[in-house]
């Protein structure tokens, strides 16, 4: 494990996160914006859906020879004049960072937008060693202020409204008029541009993520609105790309037809407004750039999911489009899944890595709706592979005991038709007569849970097959 | 989603209602509504003994259960030349997912398949498969129509309850907000999750309120029970039905959840 | 065993291989140099004034403003006229592409400055190594002649692009890169630039010029 979990207390969690007025006015931002502009942008290209299945069938073709277009990945990088380095984990990855900052002397480094930095943790690490990490992108920027992970991942800090911002902005830039304005957003974005300029002139190393890696050519490649991934990754000395491995694409072509779902499935975008193509350190010919350029591949428990039911998880794109989507998600926010991706495809990445024993809320938080799956943009069966770990719970007798007694017990009767009817009838008769009276009960002993929120209906008293037997069966059978 | 192309279709085919456990115990009016749209529709009507598609165990991780109670259910419905249920959720259980139950037996899997194949969910099978394009039936007043999840995701029923209910004399459907999103039932999830599934449905609530519709229906018990419970519990005097019962003509009974004595009401 | 051959170990593992089946191989190699490509919208399948007239559009949904011209002799008027319009100084920045370098600066009154950007730049000119349609993008290549930093730190930058370079597709535009630079070789850095800098980020609420150029121009050259 590397950042620490509370996936374990997601019911808390979850219970907190409801009673949170001002989280949930801030959700109310990602049910309206993020819905309506990813269905606009598909409606608009009549070969959205085929593009989804190119980007699927290009993100299998590639995890099924991982191996080789790994080594043609490397076999580039080095020759256009980078360095690349393996991690098997988190640790590993961190030390390898911290060795090339400590090479170069580093005391600040700027930082992209990445969500497998925020997986290894490497914040802290720098800051444990004397090397002060500066997010760039302005949610992250803010939620790094707060000392928090970000709860969504393409939008960090959405979690948060405006005035929560305000108030961290006059916590930390002392250095500012106190009597500033601050009351609109703009006025925000503002100063965090100015005030992070000055951050991006004075690091000394830049950390990006990639959001796809390219065989062919030895390509990182970056994805974002603001900007600030290439000025992290421009101006420092020394840029490095943190990566797992399974952001690896074939081709320039591949990437492109990616790259046409990718923005489309975030945020309703025809195209992100940079998409930033790197390709080793700066040459002879150029004017700028890093003199030094290294990749960090992290493994971290990808290959292992490879030739699993789980491999499918590895054609994520990191879009978002399933957490925008997702009633659950809507509803408490991405915090209450407790580690750093939440949503359905945390649901489902989150338990293989760190472990189902304690991710094991995760898959069952769900109502199995479906939402997800129908928007992703490479098509992973969501539900199904949220499905496949309450199996594996359920083998590991992870599943709780009062669950896996009741499902027992009703197993026992739905696998023997005549005493399931001779105990449903006698059942519901007894539940419809005390339940005559009102048509309803506002508390059953079996349903807390369920009468906690609402009314459970009476049933009408007879059931189905007690009443199609008296009026139909001399006719049917 | 496949029709049967009408010359290959028996003129009056023979139908297995897999009724569903919650129709079965909780709400039969909707399985006999189920029962006369298909008659009316020129369908022979049969119920054998059954009992559940295996869907909650399924959806606990229970395999061995679930195929167990798949296997009765394949064998219970074999003569028929239509398997059709009142529920997207469990007729998507058996056209979806009962294949992959069964990957790595052959003998199964092609008599999983052979059910799949031949199994609807009501509303899509009147309309998709029968050609039915107008019921008999009159409602008197303004009703709204949820989407539930599995028949909307998994079976494509959308536009199909709609251009039924669009016939029923003296009925006008408005649309809800979010009518397409999860009402926050989810099987087990509701109790389970009881306080995500309370928020969820509290959202649900409210757009139905927001039509000012006297009258919502859905084509899943599942998710009716559970807006029912919700607009019950907060005083909404909103009426909830299968929209079988309004296409059957079928409203005599009281809506889910409400009382059985008329004089209450 | 050093962590890459431990991760190459259980990839190859995982998928059930070893690494050097030659079908494996075949397949890679193939992919590699055939570089095939997928489904391409129609959206970018025209050509002449049409697909000018796309680009233009998508540029404009981009949130970028385009304008015009008939000859690269013209384009330092233009651009002149943009700044003033806009209340900006008279300053510009922009490399040592031969392409802006012939054009006639000293017609306009605007003072120019050579080199990469150290961040203090208001005003700042590329030339685009090309155009896509489909989306109103601008592909950029970095060099001496078009610093990348240009791209990023001026509040407001201008992309002078051809007009013939203005392709349908991305497809289009990596053939020209690949015969340019050679097959499995790229520049340092390509930028796809669609539109200004933004961010959504507080309350999902679109604000312009995050960290980057605030306002984006495209100069549409005819030649």
């Amino acid at each position: 494990m590397t950042v620490h979990s509370t996936s374990p207390q997601f019911k808390q969690n979850a219970a907190r996160a409801l009673n949170d007025h001002q989280l949930q006015k801030a959700l109310g931002n990602v049910k309206q914006g993020f819905i309506d502009k990813r269905q606009m942008a598909a409606d608009k290209l009549p070969e959205f859906e085929a593009l989804r299945d190119a980007a699927r069938d290009i993100k299998n073709h590639t995890l099924e020879h991982l191996d080789l277009y790994l080594e043609s990945y490397e076999e580039k990088v080095k020759a256009s004049g980078g360095h690349v380095h393996f991690a098997r984990d988190a640790a590993e990855a961190r030390e390898i960072i911290l060795g090339i900052c400590r090479e170069t002397n580093a005391k600040t480094v700027t930082k992209g937008k990445s969500m497998i930095s925020e997986e290894i943790g490497i914040n802290h690490h720098l800051e444990a060693n004397g090397i002060t990490p500066v997010e760039t992108d302005l949610g992250e920027y803010i939620i790094q202020l707060r000392n928090e992970l970000p709860s969504h991942i393409i939008a960090p800090a959405v979690h948060l409204n405006a005035t929560q911002v305000e108030e961290d902005f006059r916590r930390v830039h002392t250095h500012l008029d106190a009597k500033r304005d601050l009351s609109e957003p703009v006025q925000l974005l503002t100063e965090a541009r100015a005030v992070l300029r000055e951050r991006f002139l004075a690091a000394d190393v830049g950390v990006t993520g990639a959001n796809f890696l390219v065989a062919e050519t030895g390509t990182s490649i970056i994805v974002t609105n603001e900007g600030n991934g290439d000025l992290t990754q421009i101006l420092p000395k020394t840029h490095i790309v943190l990566a797992s491995i399974e952001k690896l694409v074939p081709t320039l072509e591949d990437v492109s037809q990616l790259l046409r779902v990718l923005a489309r499935s975030a945020t309703g975008q025809e195209m992100s407004v940079y998409t930033t193509f790197s390709t080793g350190p700066r040459r002879s010919t150029d004017a700028d750039g890093p003199e030094n350029y290294h990749v960090v591949l992290i493994d971290n428990g990808r290959s292992s999911m490879l030739g699993t039911a789980f491999e499918e998880m590895l054609r994520c794109i990191r879009c978002g489009a399933c957490m925008n989507h997702c009633p659950v998600y809507h509803a408490v926010g991405g915090h209450a899944y407790g580690w750093v991706y939440p949503g359905p495809m945390g649901a489902v990445l989150t338990p293989s890595l760190i472990g189902v024993d304690k991710a094991g809320h995760l898959p069952n938080a769900s109502t199995f709706c479906g939402r997800c799956e129908s928007v992703c943009p490479v098509r992973i069966p969501l539900p199904k592979l949220m499905r496949h770990w309450r199996e594996r719970e359920f083998e590991r007798h992870l599943t709780p005991a009062t669950v896996r007694s009741g499902l027992q017990l009703w197993g026992f009767f739905a696998k023997r038709p005549g005493l399931y009817r001779f105990a449903t009838r006698a059942a519901m008769g007894a539940l419809s007569f005390a339940g005559r009276q009102r048509g309803r009960f506002t508390w059953l002993p079996m349903a807390k849970g369920w009468t906690k929120y609402r009314d459970f209906p009476a049933p009408q008293g007879e059931t189905f097959q007690q009443r199609w037997k008296r009026e139909r069966s001399g006719r049917a059978a | 989603m496949s029709a049967t192309p009408s010359s290959a279709r028996p003129a009056h085919p023979r139908v297995g209602l897999f009724v569903t456990c919650l129709v079965d115990l909780m709400r039969p009016s909707v399985g006999f509504a189920a029962v006369k749209l298909l008659e009316d529709a020129g369908c022979v009507v049969d119920a054998p003994v059954q009992t559940c598609c295996g869907q909650p165990a399924y959806n606990s991780g229970d395999r061995g259960t679930t195929r167990d109670l798949a296997m009765r259910l394949i064998e219970a419905f074999q003569g028929y030349d239509y398997v059709v249920a009142p529920s997207g959720s469990c007729a998507g259980m058996i056209k979806a997912h009962y294949p992959e139950l069964f990957e790595e037996d052959p003998n199964w899997r092609a008599k999983a398949d052979a059910l799949a194949g031949k199994t609807y969910e009501l509303i899509s099978f009147l309309v998709d498969v029968l050609g039915v394009t107008k019921v008999g039936a009159a409602f008197d007043g303004a009703v709204t129509y949820h989407d539930s999840c599995s028949g909307l995701r998994e079976l494509g029923v959308k536009r199909q309850p709609r251009k039924l209910l669009a016939s029923v004399e003296g009925l006008t459907l408005v649309e809800m907000k979010d009518s397409d999103v999860c009402c926050g039932f989810g099987g087990t999830f509701a109790v389970k999750y009881s306080d995500i599934s309370g928020a969820i449905v509290e959202a649900k609530a409210k757009n139905i309120e927001e039509t000012q519709a006297p009258t919502v229906l859905a084509g899943d018990l599942g998710c009716l029970m559970n807006m029912a419970g919700k607009l019950s519990r907060d005083g909404r005097s909103i009426q909830v039905r299968h929209v079988a019962e309004v296409l059957a003509g079928m409203t005599d009974e009281p809506p889910i959840g409400a009382a059985k004595a008329k004089a209450i009401k | 065993m050093s962590a890459r051959d431990d991760i190459f170990a259980n990839i190859r593992r995982s998928l059930g291989v070893n690494g050097t089946e030659k079908i494996r191989h075949q397949i890679v190699a193939d992919r590699l140099e055939r570089s095939p490509k997928g489904v391409i919208p129609k959206r970018g399948q025209v050509s002449g004034e049409e697909r000018i007239a796309l680009f233009k559009t998508m540029v404009e949904t981009s949130l970028a403003t385009v304008t015009e011209v008939s000859s690269a002799a013209e384009v330092p008027q233009s651009i002149a006229l943009f700044l003033r319009n806009h209340n900006l100084p008279a300053t510009l920045r922009m490399g040592d592409d031969p392409r802006l370098n012939a054009m006639p600066w000293s017609d306009t009154a605007l003072e120019i400055a050579h080199g990469p950007s150290e961040g203090r730049d208001l005003n700042a000119v590329s030339h685009a190594f090309g155009g896509i349609a489909e989306s109103g993008t601008l592909a950029m290549v970095s060099s001496a002649d078009n610093p990348s930093t240009l791209n990023f730190l001026p509040d407001n930058h201008i992309i002078v692009v051809s007009a013939k370079d203005i392709a349908g597709d991305y497809e289009s535009v990596w053939n020209r890169v690949r015969f340019a630079y050679g097959k499995g070789s790229m520049p340092r850095t390509v930028n796809w630039i669609t539109g200004p800098s933004r961010s959504g980020d507080i309350e999902q609420t679109l604000l312009l010029g995050a960290h980057g150029p605030r306002r984006l121009h495209v100069v549409v050259v005819r030649d």
